[in-house]
Parts: structure tokens; C-alpha cells; sequence
């Protein structure tokens, strides 16, 4: 591959969230808190309505970067925070947007900053992905 | 929150056997198109035992050590107030199908802010034969009164 150059996009993708997503994900993580499927329950704590999982969130949001590395890397280290929710409509869902930089080189890869979006929000804040890239 | 969680060690999970279509089941929650994931052929082409598991799915063998921090009598975290900060996953090497996984929690810092709570949960995970694979870390946020 050529020579990665900060601040380059490498890439680009975006999301339909959908409730049904939601449920799959809840089945798939065994993460059944009920604000992820109940409007009622998420009202009466507060909430707009239901929310994604934050980690149904950030488990998509570093799909574009594995799309991207294909065969030629694996991912080191994720991390994220966790910055604003994302609500999901029951008709329509949330559309999540994920832009993926290089942010910094490393020597033996490169930091991978995201950027993931909501309504014109941010919704993951420090989003990083700390890749190992095989020599070329 | 007890400010004396801060450091405690809790006992290692029981062994969770990474199986092969839960890693396919949670790749397609998780809107994964990576072969590795899917194709036990792709993935051993690519030098894996197996199904290769998406970054995040550490979270599922992470699960079991929060439970038990959430469960801790002297704890004194309210589920229902626990709102997710943060969470990170450093690897030694990605999860594959087949890994029997056993995790260790520590609770790595315990911070008051105002009415809220902050404590930071590091989970530690090894393979059958000792190694580490994975560390996952989450910051759970504990809401006070407002």
C-alpha cells in the first residue's frame, strides 16, 4: 500500500440502525438492558426513548477500518468514550455516519481516528483504532 | 460507590468456549463483511485456527466480570444509575472460535465526582493455556442524586 499520510481518510462509511439491529445485537452481546428495546422503560429513566448500545455503536463504528486493513493488518488496541446516545426511531432508525483518519504514524502502523456521527452530532468521542499494518 | 473497591482483585471467570456461530452470529450484529469472520477457510488461509471474532467481542466475555462487580455486597453500585463512559480493548492477539477464555477483573480506580461515581474496571482475559489475549477496560459512570 502507499505510504499513509495523517490526516488522510482511509475510509468512509455509513450505518442504518435500525430497532431491528438493535434486537440482533442484544441476542448476539447478551446485553438485554430493556432501554435498548422499551420506550416506556427508556422514558421512565429519563430518556427521549430507546438508544442503540453504546457498544453495538462502537463494535460498527471499527468496520470500515476492518474493511480497509482487508489481510494487511489487525487492530491492536480500540478505544472509545461514549459522548452522546444515539436514539433510534422505530420507523426509521438512526443513520450513523463513520469517517475513519489517520491520525498519527506509529512504527509499525498507524492510529486510526474516527469520527462517527448522528444527526450532526458527534456520539463517540476519542475514538482511536491502533492498527499493525504488515511491511509492504 | 465504597472507595475501597479501588484495587480489589476478583476471583477469574469461569472458562467461556468461544464458539463458531456465536462469532458469526455477533460479526453480523455488528454489520462485520469480513470473510475472517464468517469463513473458517478464509480464516485459516489467513493463518487463524478458526473464525477470527470482531474487535468488540471481547465485551461478551467482559460481561461476566462486571456482573460480578455489580454484584459485589459492598459495591454499592446501583444498576440503574450506571451510565457506560468509556471502553477500551488492547490485544495480544485476536479472539478466535475454539478459545476457551477465562477473564480477571480488577478494579483499576474508583473517583467521585460531585454526586457521581466514576470507577474504571479492567478485565484481563487469557487463553487455556495462561496467555494473555485480551485486556478489556470500562469506565462505568455511577449517576448521583441530582
Amino acid at each position: 500500500m502507499a505510504a499513509l499520510e495523517p490526516g488522510e481518510v482511509v475510509a468512509e462509511k455509513t450505518y442504518q440502525l435500525t430497532r431491528d439491529a438493535l434486537v440482533r445485537y442484544a441476542g448476539a452481546s447478551g446485553d438485554f438492558n430493556p432501554i435498548h428495546y422499551r420506550d416506556d422503560v427508556a422514558r421512565s429513566v429519563g430518556l427521549d426513548g430507546v438508544l442503540a448500545h453504546g457498544m453495538l455503536t462502537m463494535g460498527v463504528a471499527v468496520q470500515p477500518v476492518i474493511e480497509w486493513l482487508g489481510r494487511r493488518g489487525t487492530v491492536l488496541d480500540y478505544q472509545v468514550r461514549f459522548t452522546k446516545p444515539v436514539l433510534v426511531d422505530p420507523a426509521d432508525g438512526a443513520t450513523v455516519t463513520v469517517v475513519a483518519k489517520v491520525g498519527v504514524l506509529t512504527d509499525d502502523g498507524a492510529r486510526i481516528d474516527l469520527t462517527v456521527t448522528f444527526n450532526g452530532a458527534t456520539v463517540l468521542g476519542k475514538a482511536q483504532v491502533l492498527v499493525a499494518l504488515a511491511a509492504a | 460507590m465504597n472507595p475501597e473497591l479501588q484495587g480489589r482483585e476478583f476471583p477469574p471467570t469461569a472458562p467461556y468456549l468461544v464458539g463458531r456461530e456465536k462469532v458469526r452470529e455477533f460479526a453480523k450484529a455488528v454489520f462485520s463483511t469480513s470473510d475472517l469472520n464468517f469463513d473458517p477457510a478464509a480464516a485459516k488461509a489467513a493463518g487463524y485456527t478458526d473464525v477470527v471474532a470482531p474487535p468488540t467481542f471481547a465485551v461478551v466475555v467482559q460481561e461476566s466480570t462486571l456482573a460480578q462487580l455489580l454484584a459485589a455486597p459492598d459495591a454499592g453500585i446501583d444498576f440503574s444509575r450506571v451510565v457506560h463512559g468509556d471502553q477500551r480493548f488492547t490485544y495480544t492477539r485476536p479472539i478466535v472460535a475454539g478459545d476457551e477464555l477465562t477473564a480477571r477483573l480488577t478494579v483499576s480506580s474508583v473517583k467521585s465526582l460531585g454526586a457521581h461515581s466514576m470507577v474504571t474496571a479492567e478485565s484481563s482475559i487469557t487463553d487455556a493455556s495462561g496467555d494473555h489475549v485480551v485486556t478489556a477496560i470500562s469506565t462505568l459512570v455511577v449517576r448521583g442524586d441530582e
